[in-house]
């Protein structure tokens, strides 16, 4: 085999995170920081509050009338919403770190061998995203969610409503926070776990740790299987509390996975443009390109499954979902509903169809990042006219989803830093050097 | 018309790889390879072009999608009218399914039908084989020799040099 490329093999590298780097993150953060005072300052001091105003009033869609029923200033409810929707966002994409590579585990695949690394990395994010999505639920749960309101399952309160309080057995606050707590130990437990064992057969080789990981994949991959769908319906769905689509964890599973392998090819041609990973070839951004590809068309076919079936049965408790997206509040979400389907279908679409361009780093990079913005607004608008209804905004999201990233590209990068970026000791890796599609 | 061909029989990929490399680095032009099962890198080695097959099945796709368009608006829309869940006549939502489907059924279609027909595996009563073993357990190698086959001693050792187990000649009459 070793007439197909001139690398014989690959030896351990190790990435150096310089202070340039550091200082992107940092300015990311900071940048972040500025947007997010911008647009609290923007929401107290009203800027363009004629139309934030009017919007409210004719909520009309809305089950339950204006955003602001709590009381609370609408910069707080906007800041504690947009925590919670860019923590889904990278926690879920933290998470398809450890899925990736169980699948790969599993598959007994060589190909991605070279690409674990960046895999296991992604992952840092589990545990300090996880901890971040208890807090602000602790603080911030009544801004999000509609069922954890005083008296909403009470016969006796104002606040009551059959339906909601139909749903009591799911939704109470003890068990949602116990299975919240039990979602966060699985994903962190089996990162965790798969890492050590990556690490030891780095230091000690021999197929014993491969076997063990494939034993924990496999265990990984059932519980996850339960666990994303679930934690869609305990995270996302449920601010929608009327609402319901047997659709909906695929959906969002959907929406992190193709996430995350964009995130992990967009991570693989950074390190190739730096000097990394010198046995990584077109030959292995070609097969990420066709996952990004697929898994895309993936997205669109379960979005349009969802879509198609509400579309046509037209039941007034499961249309009220798009329609409030398709023109509800004044139409405020629908530019976003078709640059969705914009950007998370037609664009990967046509722009990674042919060989070539899987192949072009150029090209890769520019779908993968559309893809990344793509998704962080696919949530964006899962949550939004939910919870914020008419008073929606983008300044503030915008600056907590930058120092999000910084934050997240902080840890990612320390952990890619902290092994070898080629798992040396790995059973495959010669196979993955010599890949060829 | 009858061409003769030199085979080389070959009992590994890896040194069919090598062989490859080594017979058109001697000048040598290779007709073909066959093997039981897709080798990895053989395009590359035999010097192939890349196909222009997803060229065709991108055309059979559009095809397949405005003819589905065009039968389901024109049925629903125009030729029978009929109301179905209350919806429009021409309601495209409801379209998407079918579209998809005959789009994936033209492209299906259309290629292996083109494959087929251009690389000559079409059904057809006398199918001309080099060697049948290549379906089974080898790996041939077949060169274009001329008339006078005078080149056979001289491509026997080359092939030999490169880890052939058996050099055979062949003939074969092609339409």
């Amino acid at each position: 085999m070793a007439t197909l490329t001139h690398q014989e093999s690959a030896t351990a590298e190790q990435l150096v995170v310089t202070d340039g780097a550091r200082k992107i993150f940092l300015t990311i953060i900071i940048a972040g920081v500025v947007i997010l005072i911008l647009g609290i300052l923007a929401s107290v001091m009203g800027w363009g509050a004629a139309e934030h105003g009017e919007a409210a009033g004719h909520a009309g869609v809305a089950a339950h009338g204006a955003a602001h029923e709590e009381g609370g200033p609408i910069w707080l409810k906007r800041l504690i919403i947009s925590l919670w929707h860019s923590n889904l966002f990278f926690l879920g994409v933290s998470t398809v770190g450890t899925v990736f590579m169980a699948i790969n585990y599993v598959a007994y695949s060589g190909w991605s061998v070279l690409l674990k690394r960046i895999a296991e990395a992604l992952s840092a994010w589990v545990i300090p995203g996880g901890v971040i999505m208890l807090i602000v639920f602790l603080i911030g749960r009544h801004d999000i969610f509609h069922w954890t309101h005083e008296g909403i399952m009470d016969k006796g309160s104002p606040n009551y409503d059959a339906i909601i309080a139909g749903k009591s057995g799911f939704l109470n606050l003890p068990f949602y926070v116990i299975r919240m707590v039990s979602y966060l130990v699985i994903w962190g437990v089996f990162s965790w776990k798969l890492r050590q064992l990556s690490l030891q057969e780095d230091l000690h080789g021999g197929t014993y740790w491969f076997h063990k990981s494939i034993t924990a994949s496999a265990l990984f991959l059932v519980l996850y299987a339960v666990t994303s769908s679930m934690s869609a319906w305990d995270w996302v769905m449920s601010v929608d509390t009327h609402w319901f689509s047997t659709m909906f964890g695929w959906y969002v599973f959907a929406s992190w996975w193709v996430s995350g392998i964009a995130a992990i090819a967009l991570t693989a041609i950074f390190l190739k443009q730096a000097g990394y990973l010198r046995a990584l070839s077109s030959n292995h951004l070609h097969d990420l390109g066709k996952l990004m590809f697929g898994f895309s068309i993936f997205w669109t076919y379960v979005w349009f499954c969802q879509f198609m079936l509400i579309w046509y049965a037209n039941l007034p408790e499961e249309a009220v979902y798009f329609n409030q997206r398709l023109g509800g509040f004044e139409g405020r979400y629908t530019f976003m509903f078709f640059f969705n389907i914009a950007i998370n279908f037609v664009f990967p679409f046509l722009g990674l169809m042919t060989r070539d361009a899987k192949r072009q780093m150029i090209i890769m990079k520019i779908v993968a990042i559309a893809i990344l913005c793509g998704h962080w607004s696919d949530f964006y608008l899962m949550l939004m006219p939910g919870t914020m209804k008419g008073e929606n905004g983008f300044l503030i999201e915008i600056g907590v989803a930058a120092i999000f990233l910084g934050a997240f590209l902080i840890l990612f990068t320390r952990r890619l830093a902290s092994a070898s970026l080629v798992p040396v000791n790995h059973p495959f890796l010669d196979e993955s050097i010599h890949h060829t599609t | 018309m009858t061409k003769h061909f030199a085979l080389g029989i070959f009992e590994d990929e890896d040194v069919l790889l090598h062989a490859v490399e080594n017979v058109r680095a001697a000048g040598v032009k290779i007709h073909d390879v066959f093997s039981p099962y897709p080798v990895h890198g053989i395009d590359d080695a035999l010097g192939i072009e890349r196909s222009r097959l997803p060229i065709a099945a991108f055309f059979f796709g559009m095809t397949g999608l405005a003819f589905a368009l065009w039968m389901q608006i024109y049925m629903l829309g125009f030729d029978w009218p009929m109301i179905i869940g209350g919806k429009p006549h021409i309601a495209l939502p409801a379209f998407v399914p079918v579209a998809f489907e005959l789009t994936v059924f033209f492209t299906c279609h259309g290629m292996a039908i083109t494959f087929f027909t251009i690389t000559g595996l079409y059904p057809r009563f006398k199918v001309p084989v080099m060697d049948v073993r290549a379906t089974d357990d080898k790996f041939v190698m077949a060169i274009e020799l001329d008339e006078t086959s005078s080149q056979f001693p001289r491509l026997t050792q080359l092939l030999r040099e490169n880890g052939a187990s058996e050099v055979n000649q062949k003939e074969m009459t092609h339409n």
